[in-house]
């Protein structure tokens, strides 16, 4: 790990102050992704800004919308948890439990989730050649070892995913990031947080350097009943998603109503496409009308020889949801049995 | 601290975190295992590093050092976390719990390192520690109940010796007898 300075600030806009006075300044707050990357070398500040004790961040609030205002340093343990989040909004308690360990969890925050940084083993290799830690140095992954690697949105800079759980959850339930800047507040729906690669692979989001998470804020709860966080890895738990779908569904009868899908695991940021959405409206629910929806969230899907397999595991893997959301049967997170 | 006479890594470029003049030791209170410390700790030294080197207490074990085997498991303000990707200067006021610290004053064990005794629940030994504070935390945290819930539990903590069968019997063992008081 590289030397640095430590400040640790009392109030957001203390906090705001130092990165905006020191441009190779890193906030912490769990740490369990920035430390882990720090001692890899992959991350190299030479001041880091101790977000953990900021006042007013670490609670979970009724909105007065209907919805529920989660603040940036809630940890992932304490969302998941929660009652409220656990009765209004099931999807993303269970894919805060999908993540992870119990140890990381607990220190883990729902800030620090949303900036998770991608697991490709280039990225992390600081002997090797990438474009997200390093621009203009090239992508070995496209040609090399790709088995986690995207399939959608890649570009000929970057084929890495975003390996969060909680970020697919949050996209189907369309949450909204609050952050703080010098110049004051706003908000980024989730579909606009994180970006794709482009040719500029090492911004993950669409966060300014010197903005801070506020908190995350849920729309009024809709999906309740109907919604499953299905998600499939290399070992039964403790590992990062090959394919993880979000499945949220407003029924009546037997009919959709309305159709929330995300996946996480095949590209560099949660991957909704609206319009197959759309084409579940008013339709029976049934193997037929998912296995359409399958192909057009997939449309335009590459593989580039070890990932390749995703791209049908991603098919069925969209039909299996919709059909846990639909029965209203959510993948248990303990028994991995896929029913 | 041992890590600043550590010649700098060959074909290293040196940073300007190290050209600069050091950062002073920042000051930082920490109860262990009960006892209340007042320490002075770099800027990047992990909790385990300071539990370790500073403080002595060898019990909690690194292991990979990057939150993937949980060997250096304890128990921070009652929750179980990973020692290694902890800054210890982030946890200034925290109460913290190793495997040093969970037998009584008088030595008598605690009943989850009985039970690991009991169900011969490791092998090297080198992952106990972490597995005991992990699975004291877990007890606490009381999500699991059923044998496939200690499993998806205890995911954190990696033996590879492979006593897991033995592990969850002991938690198991441990969970029934709290839940008969």
């Amino acid at each position: 790990m590289n030397r640095f300075s430590i400040a640790r600030p009392g109030s957001v806009a203390e906090a705001v102050r130092e990165v905006t006075t020191h441009p190779a300044a890193k906030f912490i707050a769990g740490g369990t992704n920035l430390v882990d990357l720090m001692k890899y070398d992959v991350e190299r500040p030479t001041h880091v800004v101790d977000l953990s004790r900021l006042p007013g961040l670490n609670t979970i609030e009724e909105t007065g919308e209907g919805g529920l205002r989660l603040g940036a340093l809630v940890s992932n343990t304490a969302a998941a948890y929660d009652e409220r989040v656990k009765e209004r909004y099931p999807l993303l308690s269970s894919a805060l439990l999908a993540g992870a360990t119990p140890q990381l969890r607990n220190a883990a925050t729902m800030g620090g989730n949303l900036l998770q940084r991608t697991r490709c083993y280039y990225f992390y290799d600081a002997a090797t050649p990438c474009n997200k830690r390093q621009p203009g140095t090239g992508c070995p992954a496209k040609d090399g070892v790709n088995r986690i690697h995207a399939i959608l949105g890649t570009s000929e800079h970057c084929i890495a995913t975003h390996p969060s759980d909680m970020c697919v959850a949050l996209a189907a339930l369309e949450a909204v990031v609050k952050v703080a800047g010098p110049q004051g507040e706003r908000s980024i729906p989730m579909a606009d947080f994180h970006r794709l690669p482009g040719n500029m692979p090492e911004k993950d989001t669409n966060l300014h350097g010197d903005e801070i998470i506020l908190a995350i804020e849920l729309p009024e709860p809709r999906f309740g009943k109907n919604h499953t966080y299905l998600k499939l890895r290399d070992r039964l738990s403790y590992a990062f998603a090959l394919v993880s779908v979000a499945a949220a569904l407003e029924m009546d009868g037997e009919k959709v109503v309305e159709a929330r899908i995300a996946l996480g695991g095949v590209a560099h940021k949660p991957w909704r496409v609206p319009e197959a959405e759309e084409m579940l409206r008013g339709k029976a629910a049934g193997r037929e009308a998912f296995s359409a929806v399958a192909d057009r969230i997939l449309q335009g899907a590459q593989g580039y020889g070890g990932n390749s397999f995703k791209i049908e595991l991603a098919h069925r893997a969209i039909i299996r949801a919709l059909s846990q959301a639909a029965a209203g049967t959510p993948q248990s997170q303990t028994d991995k049995r896929i029913q | 601290m041992a890590d600043l006479d550590l010649p700098l890594r060959q074909g290293f470029a040196p940073d300007a975190g190290i050209s600069q003049a050091l950062p002073d030791d920042i000051p930082i209170t920490l109860t262990i295992n009960g006892e209340r410390r007042e320490l002075h700790v770099r800027p990047w030294t992990t909790l385990l590093d300071l539990l370790r080197e500073d403080l002595s207490l060898y019990g909690t074990k690194k292991g990979c050092d990057h939150g993937q085997c949980g060997s250096c498991t304890v128990l921070i303000d009652g929750q179980r976390m990973n020692s290694c990707l902890a800054l210890a200067v982030t946890k200034d006021g925290c109460e913290v719990t190793t495997i040093e610290g969970l037998a009584a004053p008088d030595g008598t064990l605690h009943p989850m390192q009985e039970a690991f005794i009991e169900h011969d629940a490791f092998q090297c030994g080198y992952c106990t520690p972490g597995q005991i504070c992990s699975a004291v935390g877990l007890l606490k945290e009381g999500h699991a109940r059923t044998p496939e819930e200690i499993r998806e539990m205890m995911s954190g903590n990696i033996c590879r010796c492979g006593a897991y069968t033995n592990i969850v019997d002991a938690i198991e063992d441990v969970m029934a007898k709290e839940g008969a008081k």
